[in-house]
């Protein structure tokens, strides 16, 4: 039969199933499918901690979102358009978020009276009139994947399993994506196994096929290329971006990474990156423990690497003595932090934004250090550059807050020319500094308060270094009270003068009294929302913080040009409390810590209402 | 290769301008003078040795050494030392710490930095007291010990650090005394020689606190019935007439002391510190009990091992000397990895 083609602009997608179905996978492939179409995408992936929950359980449920747009967008979609739900619990898990109206593709070989019963429902939801409002596809996705595969040489639960790829064949059809990529893919993935790679591709064959030819798709749809920057793009999450700054900060500072880390949910996959990359000379030791993830990487940053830990809350708060330890010695070091909901092990496979007031504060006695965040997930790459700047410029522990919903998000990232990325060379001290040839290795850079970095191997510039208090200059141990206010006022002083750029302000109409402030992943949801109001001509500004110590020197100066200055957080109001406290202004918070990024609809809702009583 | 260059340094290359701090009489400074005098026979330049301590007052060790130094935080000397050990092998990295710094706070620290056989040489100062902190039981102290925080005797059975080091599987293995020069700069000798890790436990006296700990080893009139001088490829004897001797008594698992005069001479045991099984070892730093008697100094095992160091470091060559392009080059192909799409 003959498909209509619709066009659209936008499209939301979500691939729920069990935490084995192969999810992320297909949603992950469905990704760069679109990518290679050239369309603007944001994903979300949201994944229990379990390896394998429960089989057909809710907390088993596994599910990938991916938005796709044929304009620049911000956010991976607040509620989605089309639900793939591989069994009942992917159903009963996800159904809330979906709109009225919404497309559901249900694998109804799933819907066993044992699978129904194991989340309580009683009668199945296919049968009665619970979807109603619903367009519902029932497709035997299973049977029709073990049918196809009949004739090739694998197993019942190989073929079974290849489930994911006969769903991605099909919304491939319907999307009317190019497929290249995933073949490829799965010759790569299965290189191995030949009869696997036949297998998988004969599922999404099928998948495609079948969606050509049923009744039960009639129309096919596509979402044209977005009107992007030229260029070449990569679809990149955040953790892959990070990655791949920290190599980059290598390569333009010529200078090894040593990356110490201990295995932490959700910054592993840092570990598992950096350590592909020898060939650029990066060396990863997996620590024993987070002190000696971060003292290792400190041990390297005094041999002259650019010493790097990554981790999460818990592991940055084991590590809070060795940050004030560098903090004391004025090495470069960079902590990553991925942010993940607390306290304790809370929620680990879910985001929160919490960790600021650690970054700040969480050390003993003043231990200042530089903290930034990144707003998007490949932003990761430049906010990684940047932490490498500062901490090797002003040797500086520079803490840089990433979130779980950035480090597993995606979306298109304009690769850099490589020769304009900064240059991050540094100089070593190599001759005495002092009358007399003495060498003194707390004599500072007048204009940076940086002191010399002196690496062991270099003549003449034998020296101790330790976490007692060192005498101005010299770096001797002393007590010498006056000496100690002044050390400690030098290291504030060193943090608080690190030239970082100008907030800047999007204000398209001019005449906002409202200022959205936010830092970190906030970013997408809350430009997602001033967008809105502009849209329905309501006048909002938007400032997003990259820098959170030292803040922009323009900061007070742009929140007191506003009646009103909100600021959304996933924490109970962190930015909010510093924000008030130094510029004495009184911002109102917005906070939800659901372990969700905000949906750009709540913060519309919630700006509109505080528009309304300006 | 040429022969190396003699340095002619002396033991006063190596002392600092610092004032030494310790109380007088301690044991650290008898152990400052046996490794400054020993290091001019390394032949290895001042900037290319570094001390790392943690906390305690062994740890002050760094700042009397005219090298480059660093006094860390408590317990996490093997962790620092170790990322720089891995990313600097050029260095000759020694770490310094105490009984508290390494087998309490930093226990977990030491026995990874072993089992890694990370080239670093450890030098365990143990006195079997807490002294900066003036005073309490360590975990080496012996049980029932009377201190300011156990003033009913300590209940904690102490570690036995030789046993935990070879427990951890570390390849060389030795304790020495803080006064007997020749014995302590002979072991350092060779632990220097060692490639991985070197663990030396040196019994050190802490005259404020804890003081004629090891007295008994010490004295001329006891030492030489409870020391055994351990020396590869040599019978083990001891005792001021050589009275005594270890045995592997058959169907045992370890070893025993037993008068010599009555013991044929091949069933005495030979040292010999290359046997590969820890076990030999154990059953070695097995013999004296907390009463010090029948305790063994000199190299209890230096075994063949790959240095963490060195593995790290040749799979970064290896993947390096695959490279043909620039870094630049290089980081671009990297960038553009995976599937990428252009828009004009």
């Amino acid at each position: 039969m003959t498909k209509q083609i619709r066009q659209l602009d936008r499209v939301v997608i979500r691939f729920a199933g069990d935490s084995g179905d192969g999810m992320q996978l297909t949603g992950d492939r469905f990704t760069s499918e679109t990518a290679q179409l050239g369309n603007d995408i944001s994903t979300l992936p949201n994944f229990p901690a379990e390896i394998r929950a429960p089989a057909g359980t809710l907390p088993g449920v596994s599910s990938f979102q991916v938005h796709f747009a044929d304009y620049d967008i911000l956010t991976p979609g607040d509620a989605p358009n089309v639900l793939v739900a591989m069994n009942p619990a992917a159903l009963k898990a996800n159904l809330a978020d979906l709109p009225r109206g919404a497309d559901i593709i249900v694998n109804t070989d799933e819907f066993t009276r044992r699978n129904l019963a194991k989340v309580g429902y009683t009668t199945s939801p296919l049968d009665d009139d619970s979807l109603t409002g619903y367009v519902v596809h029932p497709v035997a996705l299973t049977s029709m994947t073990v049918g196809a595969l009949a004739e090739h040489e694998v197993s019942k639960k190989d073929a079974e399993r290849a489930k994911n790829m006969f769903a991605l064949g099909l919304l491939s059809w319907m999307y009317s994506r190019p497929y290249e990529s995933t073949l490829r893919f799965l010759e790569r993935k299965f290189a191995a196994r030949p009869e696997l790679v036949a297998a998988n591709v004969a599922a999404f064959r099928a998948g495609w096929n079948f969606g050509e030819t049923t009744d039960s798709f009639s129309v096919r749809y596509e979402v044209k290329p977005a009107k992007m920057q030229p260029g070449t793009y990569r679809n990149i999450t955040g953790n892959a971006a990070l990655s791949l700054g920290l190599v980059a900060a290598g390569v333009r500072s010529g200078l090894p990474v040593f990356l110490g880390a201990y295995p932490i949910t959700p910054a592993s996959d840092i570990l598992h990156e950096l350590s592909k990359h020898k060939r650029f000379g990066v060396v990863t030791m997996q620590a024993e423990d987070e002190i000696a993830a971060v003292g290792a990487a400190l041990g390297a940053s005094y041999g002259g690497s650019l010493g790097v830990t990554t981790t999460s809350g818990p592991g940055v708060a084991l590590k809070s003595e060795t940050i004030s330890l560098a903090v004391a010695l004025e090495l470069p070091l960079v902590i990553v932090d991925v942010q993940r909901a607390g306290p304790s092990t809370g929620m680990p496979t879910k985001t929160e934004q919490a960790d600021l007031n650690m970054a700040l504060y969480g050390r003993h006695g003043e231990a200042p250090v530089a903290v930034l965040a990144p707003k998007s997930p490949a932003d990761c790459f430049d906010a990684a550059l940047e932490a490498a700047r500062i901490a090797l410029t002003y040797r500086t522990p520079v803490l840089l807050l990433s979130d779980n919903y950035v480090a597993n998000g995606s979306e298109p990232w304009l690769l850099p020319d490589v020769e304009s990325l900064p240059d991050l060379r540094v100089e070593f001290a190599t001759a005495p500094n002092g009358e007399d040839g003495t060498f003194l290795p707390y004599l500072r850079d007048p204009e940076t308060l940086a002191r010399p970095w002196a690496v062991p191997g270099t003549p003449g510039l034998e020296h101790r270094i330790g976490g007692l208090e060192k005498a101005d200059k010299t770096g001797d141990i002393s007590y010498d009270p006056a000496n100690h206010d002044f050390m400690v006022r030098t290291r504030a002083a060193r943090i608080e003068t690190i030239p970082v750029p100008d907030v800047e302000v999007e204000d398209p109409d001019g005449d906002a009294r409202v200022l959205v402030l936010g830092w970190g992943s906030t970013y997408g949801p809350i430009g997602a929302a001033c967008r809105g109001l502009r849209q329905r001509g309501l006048s909002v500004a938007q400032a997003h913080l990259r820098h959170l110590a030292p803040m922009p020197a323009n900061l007070g100066e742009v929140l007191r040009a506003y009646d009103r200055v909100v600021i959304p957080e996933m924490n109970l109001g962190q930015l909010a409390h510093v924000i008030r406290a130094k510029y004495l202004v009184d911002a109102i918070g917005y906070n939800q810590v659901r372990g969700l990024p905000f949906t750009a609809v709540e913060l519309e809702t919630m700006l509109e209402e505080v528009l309304k009583n300006v | 290769m040429s022969e190396p260059v003699a340095l002619k340094l002396t033991a006063k290359d190596f002392k600092s301008d610092q004032e030494v701090r310790w109380c007088p009489g301690c044991g650290d400074y008898a152990i400052l003078a046996a490794v400054q005098g020993f290091m001019p026979e390394l032949n290895i330049p001042r900037e290319n040795i570094v001390f790392v301590s943690g906390i305690g007052c062994s740890s002050r060790f760094p700042y009397y050494m005219n090298t480059y130094g660093m006094h860390s935080i408590h317990g996490r000397a093997p962790a620092i030392a170790t990322g720089l050990s891995v990313s600097r092998p050029d260095l000759s990295v020694w770490v310094v710490t105490g009984d508290g710094d390494a087998l309490s706070i930093g226990g977990n620290h030491l026995i990874h930095a072993l089992r890694r056989n990370v080239n670093l040489k450890i030098l365990l100062f143990n006195n079997r007291i807490y002294g900066l902190t003036k005073g309490q039981y360590s975990p080496t102290s012996e049980v029932g010990k009377i201190t300011k925080s156990t003033p009913a005797g300590s209940a904690d059975a102490p570690f036995n650090p030789l046993s935990l080091a070879l427990g951890a599987e570390a390849t060389f293995v030795a304790r020495t005394i803080d006064s007997d020069r020749k014995h302590l700069q002979s072991v350092l000798r060779a632990a220097a020689q060692h490639s991985g890790s070197a663990f030396v436990e040196i019994y050190q006296n802490c005259n404020i606190f804890n003081d004629g700990a090891f007295d008994q080893l010490k004295e001329p009139a006891t030492r030489d019935d409870h020391l055994i001088r351990l020396e590869h490829g040599q019978p083990i004897t001891f005792g001021s007439t050589g009275q005594f001797c270890v045995v592997h008594p058959p169907g045992g698992f370890g070893l025993e002391v037993r008068e010599t005069a009555s013991t044929p001479a091949d069933e005495i045991v030979v040292h010999d510190a290359t046997v590969t099984d820890p076990a030999y070892a154990f059953a070695l730093s097995r013999l004296p009990g907390l009463d010090l008697r029948n305790t063994p100094i000199g190299v209890f095992r230096a075994v063949d091992r790959p240095s963490y160091d060195s593995v790290v470091q040749e799979q970064v060559a290896n993947a390096r000397a695959k490279v043909t392009e620039t870094p630049q080059q290089q980081l671009a192909g990297l960038l553009a990895g995976g599937d990428t799409w252009t828009i004009l």
